[in-house]
C-alpha cells in the first residue's frame, strides 16, 4: 500500500471529511484514525483536524490529550515525520505539550467564522516550504479559542528560532504577536488556527489552502 | 377542592370523556400524561389541521410531504434532499441558549431520521427593541445558544435573518430550519414494524428536563409572575451526544441494520413509541426499568413524558442487534433495548389495532394500555371560530400617508443601519465545503454533498422568510408576499424554487381573531405557491404566542429551496458592486407604504392594505433573475438583490455596506413608495453593461429604471 495521510477523529471532530476531501483532491492516499487506535507507523503524515474532541469539554483538548491516539501521535512526531494540527488540532496539540503556548478565547469574547488575511512569516515548516516569504493567503477561521498566547521566554524563542510561520495581517481575535500558526524546535509539528482545508477553491472563496497542504505532502513524500 | 388532574394537565372535560370513551374506562395518571401530552396543541396541531389541509402538497419532485419527520424532494442522480423548520419561541423566552440550542438539536434530528446527513442550519429571529435589557438578554442568549450548539454538533448555520420590533419583547421568535442529504436508498421512515423486532433507546440517559415542555410551555401563553417557574420545563442540549448520534445513526442505516427509526422530542418516549407503533400498525410493549436514567426515583410518568435531548429509537431485527450495539459502543453512544414489536390485537372496540403497553419491567406490572393511534393520530380535531378582527375592513382604507416623509427624513435613513454579520459571523458556516453564497445575502447557496454521502455537480439555493408587519396589515396577502419574497430571494442566487416548509406563529387559538389569521395566512400560502410552482413539504405550528394576553403579530416563516447548476465565476454578490456601475430596479412600482417597517417605526401605521402579485410577471421577474445569475458575466452583473423589508433604501444601504462602495440615487426616478415600500416582487441589479441587460429586461417585458451609480463612500441623492 501505498504510504498514506492519517486524518485523527476523535468523537466531536467534525473536519475530518472536508481535510479528506482536500487530500482527495490532492490526489493523496489517506485513512481516517478513530481515536483509540495505537499504531501510526504505516503512515507519513499524520493531521489533526479541527471540531470539538471530546465536546470541548472543561477545555479545548483538554480531554484529546488522554485519547490513546495521542501517546502514538507523539511517538510519530519523534520518529521526524509530519503532524498538522489545524484549529481544534493546534489546541489538541498544545494541550499535548507537543506545542507550547495555549488557545485562549477570542479577545472579543465571541466565536468568530470568518475569511482573513495571513502572511507568510517563515518559509521553514513543512507547511511553507514551496510559499514566498511575507506571501498573502486568504484563509478561513472558525474558532472561538483561537487567541494564542504563550509565556515571554516562548514567545522569545519562538521569534528567535523563526518558529512563528503565519501571522494575521489585521489581527481577528487577539492572538499575541498576531500568530496563526507555529511549529516545534524540529520544525515537523505544526500547529495553525486558519483552515487550508477549506481553502481549496476560488468558488468556495480562496484556493489558498491548497498550497498549505501542497507543501506539506510534498514535504512528507506523499506528493511529489 | 384541588382542580382534577387532567384539568392541571391541559386537557378540557370533552377531551377527558374521549379519552374515557377509547379506554371504556377511567384513565390512571400515567395513561392521562401520556394522552396530555400527546393531544397538546404542539404535538396533535388540533387546532390548525383543519386549515393545513388546503396547502398544495404534491409536487414532481416530491418524495415525502407533510406528516413524516421532514419534507424530501429529489435532487436527481440518486440525492435526495430533507428539509424541516420548527420554531423554539417559547422555550427561548424562559431560558434564551437552552431553548435556542434545543430548537437546533430537535430539528436536526428531524433530519437524521429520515436517513439525511444534516448539512445546513438557518434561522430566523424576531426580537425585541434592543434597547430594552431584557430583550438584549433574550437576544444574545439565542444567538449563542444557535452558535453553540451549531457549531459544535458540526453543522453549518449557512443563513438566516434578524429583526427587531416592539411587540416581540415577551415573545421572541425563534425559528430553526434545517437541511439533509441522502441517497435516495437511504431514506427511511419512522415505523416500527414486525413482531419480535426490538425497541432500542440510543443516546443520553432520561432525566426530569422538559417535562411537559410542549403542554405547560409551548401551548400556553406568557404572563405573569410565574413565567421563571416554567424554566424546569425547558430542556437542555448537549452537542456533543447529539454528534454522536448522528454519526452512529447514519453508521446504523449505510448499514442496513434498521427497521425503523424515531427521534424522541416533544413528549419524549410517549411520542416516539405510539407514532411508531401506530405508523407500523403494530402493537409495543415498553419496560421501564430498561430505560437509562440520569436521576434516581423518577415516576413513570416522568419517564414516558421526559423530554431529555439527543435521544433515538431505533427498530431492531433481533438478528442485527449485536451489530447495533457494537456500533453504539463504537461511536461511544449509551444503547439499550427497551422494549418489544407485538403484533397488532383486537381492541374493546372491535378493532384490530396496535396497542401500546407500558410495563415497570418485563413480566412486571402492566402500567398503562391505550391504542398507540389514540395518542398518536386521533387527539380531537378542532375547526375553532374564526373572526376579522374588529374594525379591519376600515383600516385597510387608512393608507399611511408620505406627507411627512421629508427629505430630512429620507437622508436621516439612509444612516441608520444594523450590521447583521455580527449574528452569522458567530456561526460555523463553511463546513462540508459546500457554501458558494453564504449568509449576508439574499439567500445562501450551496453545493449538493456530504459526508458519506457523496456529491452531485449541481447546487441548491435555501432562503429563510417571514413578515409579520405585512401578515398584520393583510394576513392572507402578507403571507403569500413572504411567499414571494422566498422565492426571489433564492433567484438571486439562481435557484428556481420548488419546495417550501412553514413555520407558522400565531397567537392564541382561543382567539377567533388569531383562527382567522392563521386560516387566512394558510390561504396566502397556498395561493402563492400554487401560482409559483411550489409544493409545502412540511410544517410547523406554533400557537399560544402571546404575552400579558397580547398576541404576537401574525408570522408564517417559509424556508424555501430550489435547484440550480454550479455557477461560473466570479459569482454575483452584495460585496462586488464597484465604482462607476449601474444600479437598475426592476419590476412593477410599488403603490404602497403600508405593511413597511418606515410606516410601523417611523409613522406609527399599521393601516391601508398590502400589495398584491401579478403572479404572471413575478415568474418572468424569477426566471430573470435565475438567467442573470447564470449569465453574469454576459450581462456585466456584479449584484442582484430583491428588494423587501426596509424597501430600495434599505437593499442600496446593504449593497453599499457590504461593497464598500458609495451609491448615487437619482432622487427624481424614485417615489418614496418605491423607496421605503416594501413590495418583493423588485430587484436591484448592478451592473458594468447597461446596454446588455436593458436589451435584455426589453426583450422579456419587465418593467426597469437605471437609480442611480455607484461611486464615492456614501449613499446619497442626487
Amino acid at each position: 500500500m501505498d504510504k498514506a495521510v492519517g486524518v485523527v477523529v476523535f468523537p466531536g471532530t467534525n473536519c475530518e471529511h472536508d481535510v479528506v476531501e482536500a487530500l482527495v483532491d490532492l490526489g493523496v492516499p489517506h485513512r481516517l484514525i478513530w481515536h483509540r487506535e495505537t499504531d501510526l507507523m504505516d503512515l507519513e503524515c499524520v493531521i489533526i483536524p479541527g471540531g470539538f474532541a471530546h465536546g470541548d469539554y472543561l477545555r479545548p483538548g483538554a480531554i484529546a490529550k488522554f485519547s490513546p491516539v495521542m501517546k502514538a501521535v507523539s511517538s510519530f512526531a519523534t520518529s521526524g515525520r509530519s503532524v498538522l494540527g489545524i484549529c481544534n488540532g493546534f489546541q489538541v496539540l498544545t494541550e499535548a505539550k507537543l506545542l507550547e503556548g495555549a488557545l485562549q478565547k477570542n479577545a472579543g469574547l465571541s466565536f468568530i467564522c470568518d475569511v482573513v488575511e495571513c502572511e507568510v512569516a517563515s518559509r521553514n515548516s513543512p507547511v511553507t516550504s514551496s510559499l514566498e516569504l511575507g506571501e498573502k493567503l486568504r484563509l478561513p477561521i472558525n474558532h472561538f479559542e483561537g487567541n494564542y498566547t504563550c509565556a515571554e521566554d516562548d514567545l522569545k524563542r519562538l521569534l528567535d528560532e523563526d518558529r512563528i510561520i503565519l501571522r494575521y495581517v489585521d489581527n481577528p481575535n487577539g492572538s499575541i504577536g498576531d500568530i496563526a500558526a507555529i511549529c516545534n524546535k524540529d520544525r515537523n509539528i505544526v500547529g495553525m488556527m486558519p483552515h487550508p482545508e477549506r481553502a481549496m477553491s476560488d468558488l468556495l472563496g480562496s484556493s489558498s489552502g491548497r498550497k498549505i497542504l501542497a507543501s506539506l505532502l510534498e514535504r512528507s513524500a506523499v506528493l511529489s | 377542592m384541588a382542580e382534577p388532574l387532567h384539568i392541571a394537565l391541559g386537557l378540557t372535560d370533552e377531551e377527558f370523556a374521549m379519552i374515557r370513551s377509547v379506554l371504556q374506562r377511567d384513565p390512571n395518571d400515567l395513561e392521562l400524561a401520556m394522552y396530555s401530552v400527546m393531544w397538546s396543541e404542539h404535538c396533535s396541531y388540533k387546532s390548525s389541521r383543519v386549515h393545513l389541509r388546503r396547502l398544495p402538497t404534491e409536487g414532481p419532485s416530491v418524495i415525502m410531504g407533510p406528516g413524516e419527520n421532514a419534507g424530501v424532494i429529489d435532487v436527481g442522480d440518486g440525492f435526495a434532499l430533507a428539509i424541516r423548520m420548527e420554531s423554539h419561541n417559547h422555550p427561548s423566552a424562559i431560558e434564551p441558549y437552552q431553548g435556542a440550542a434545543t430548537g437546533v438539536g430537535g430539528i436536526l434530528r428531524d433530519i437524521f431520521t429520515v436517513g439525511a446527513r444534516p448539512v445546513a442550519l438557518l434561522d430566523s429571529l424576531w426580537m425585541g427593541p434592543q434597547n430594552d435589557p431584557k430583550s438584549r438578554w433574550i437576544f444574545k442568549g439565542v444567538v449563542s445558544g444557535i452558535s453553540g450548539y451549531g457549531n459544535a454538533v458540526g453543522v453549518p448555520t449557512v443563513g438566516g435573518e434578524t429583526h427587531f420590533e416592539e411587540k416581540f419583547g415577551y415573545n421572541p421568535l425563534v425559528n430553526v430550519a434545517a437541511i439533509g442529504i441522502a441517497p435516495k436508498e437511504h431514506l427511511i421512515k419512522a415505523a416500527a414494524t414486525g413482531a419480535g423486532n426490538l425497541v432500542v433507546l440510543l443516546g443520553a440517559p432520561t432525566g426530569r428536563d422538559g417535562i411537559g415542555g410542549v403542554s405547560i410551555l409551548a401551548s400556553t401563553g406568557f404572563g405573569g409572575e410565574s413565567d421563571s417557574s416554567k424554566r424546569p420545563s425547558v430542556q437542555v442540549g448537549d452537542p456533543f451526544e447529539e454528534k454522536k448520534l448522528i454519526e452512529l445513526c447514519l453508521d446504523l442505516l449505510r448499514s442496513d441494520l434498521l427497521v425503523g427509526i424515531q427521534d424522541l422530542g416533544g413528549a419524549g418516549l410517549s411520542c416516539a413509541t405510539s407514532e411508531t407503533a401506530a405508523k407500523g400498525g403494530s402493537s409495543m410493549d415498553i419496560y421501564l426499568d430498561k430505560v437509562p436514567r440520569r436521576e434516581s426515583c423518577m415516576e413513570p410518568f416522568e419517564v414516558m413524558i421526559s423530554e431529555s435531548q439527543e435521544r433515538m429509537l431505533a427498530i431492531v431485527h433481533p438478528s442485527n442487534l449485536d451489530k447495533v450495539l457494537a456500533l453504539a459502543e463504537h461511536w461511544e453512544v449509551q444503547a439499550s433495548v427497551v422494549g418489544e414489536v407485538k403484533d397488532p390485537e383486537r381492541w374493546l372496540d372491535g378493532k384490530v389495532r396496535g396497542i401500546l403497553r407500558v410495563y415497570d419491567h418485563r413480566d412486571g406490572e402492566l402500567l398503562a394500555e391505550v391504542p398507540a393511534g389514540s395518542l398518536a393520530d386521533e387527539a380531537p380535531l378542532y375547526d375553532r371560530e374564526r373572526r376579522e378582527p374588529e374594525g379591519w375592513k376600515r383600516k385597510l382604507q387608512d393608507a399611511p400617508s408620505v406627507d411627512s416623509v421629508t427629505e430630512d427624513v429620507l437622508n436621516d435613513l439612509l444612516k441608520t443601519t444594523f450590521d447583521p454579520s455580527t449574528v452569522y459571523r458567530q456561526y460555523d458556516h463553511q463546513l462540508f465545503l459546500n457554501t458558494i453564497v453564504g449568509p449576508g445575502e439574499d439567500a445562501a447557496l450551496l453545493r449538493i454533498g456530504a459526508p458519506g454521502v457523496g456529491r452531485v455537480e449541481r447546487s441548491f439555493g435555501v432562503s429563510v422568510d417571514g413578515n409579520p408587519r405585512w401578515c398584520v396589515v393583510h394576513p392572507r396577502r402578507g403571507a403569500a408576499a413572504t411567499v414571494v419574497e422566498s422565492v426571489m430571494n433564492i433567484a438571486c442566487v439562481g435557484a428556481k424554487a420548488v419546495a417550501l416548509v412553514d413555520c407558522l406563529n400565531f397567537g392564541n387559538p382561543t382567539h377567533p381573531e388569531v383562527m382567522w389569521q392563521l386560516s387566512e395566512s394558510i390561504d396566502g400560502v397556498a395561493e402563492a405557491c400554487e401560482a409559483l410552482g411550489v409544493a409545502v413539504v412540511g410544517g410547523n405550528v406554533s400557537l399560544y404566542n402571546e404575552a400579558n394576553g397580547v398576541d404576537i403579530d401574525p408570522t408564517p416563516t417559509v424556508t424555501t429551496v430550489g435547484l440550480s447548476n454550479i455557477p461560473s465565476l466570479p459569482v454575483p454578490s452584495l460585496a462586488r458592486s464597484s465604482v462607476g456601475s449601474s444600479l437598475y430596479l426592476i419590476g412593477e412600482s410599488c403603490e404602497t407604504l403600508s405593511g413597511s417597517a418606515f410606516a410601523f417605526d417611523f409613522l406609527n401605521s399599521d393601516g391601508g392594505n398590502l400589495f398584491t402579485f401579478d403572479y404572471d410577471k413575478v415568474t418572468r421577474l424569477r426566471d430573470t433573475a435565475i438567467e442573470l445569475f447564470e449569465h453574469a458575466d454576459a450581462y456585466g452583473v456584479e449584484t442582484l438583490h430583491n428588494v423587501s423589508s426596509g424597501g430600495v433604501l434599505d437593499a442600496v444601504r446593504e449593497i453599499s455596506a457590504s461593497s464598500r462602495v458609495g451609491c448615487v440615487l437619482y432622487r427624481d426616478k424614485l417615489t418614496v413608495m418605491d423607496l421605503l415600500g416594501e413590495k418583493p416582487d423588485r430587484l436591484l441589479v448592478t451592473t458594468t453593461s447597461d446596454t446588455e441587460l436593458e436589451a435584455l429586461l426589453l426583450g422579456k417585458g419587465l418593467s426597469f429604471v437605471r437609480i442611480g451609480y455607484f461611486d464615492g463612500g456614501d449613499v446619497l441623492f442626487a
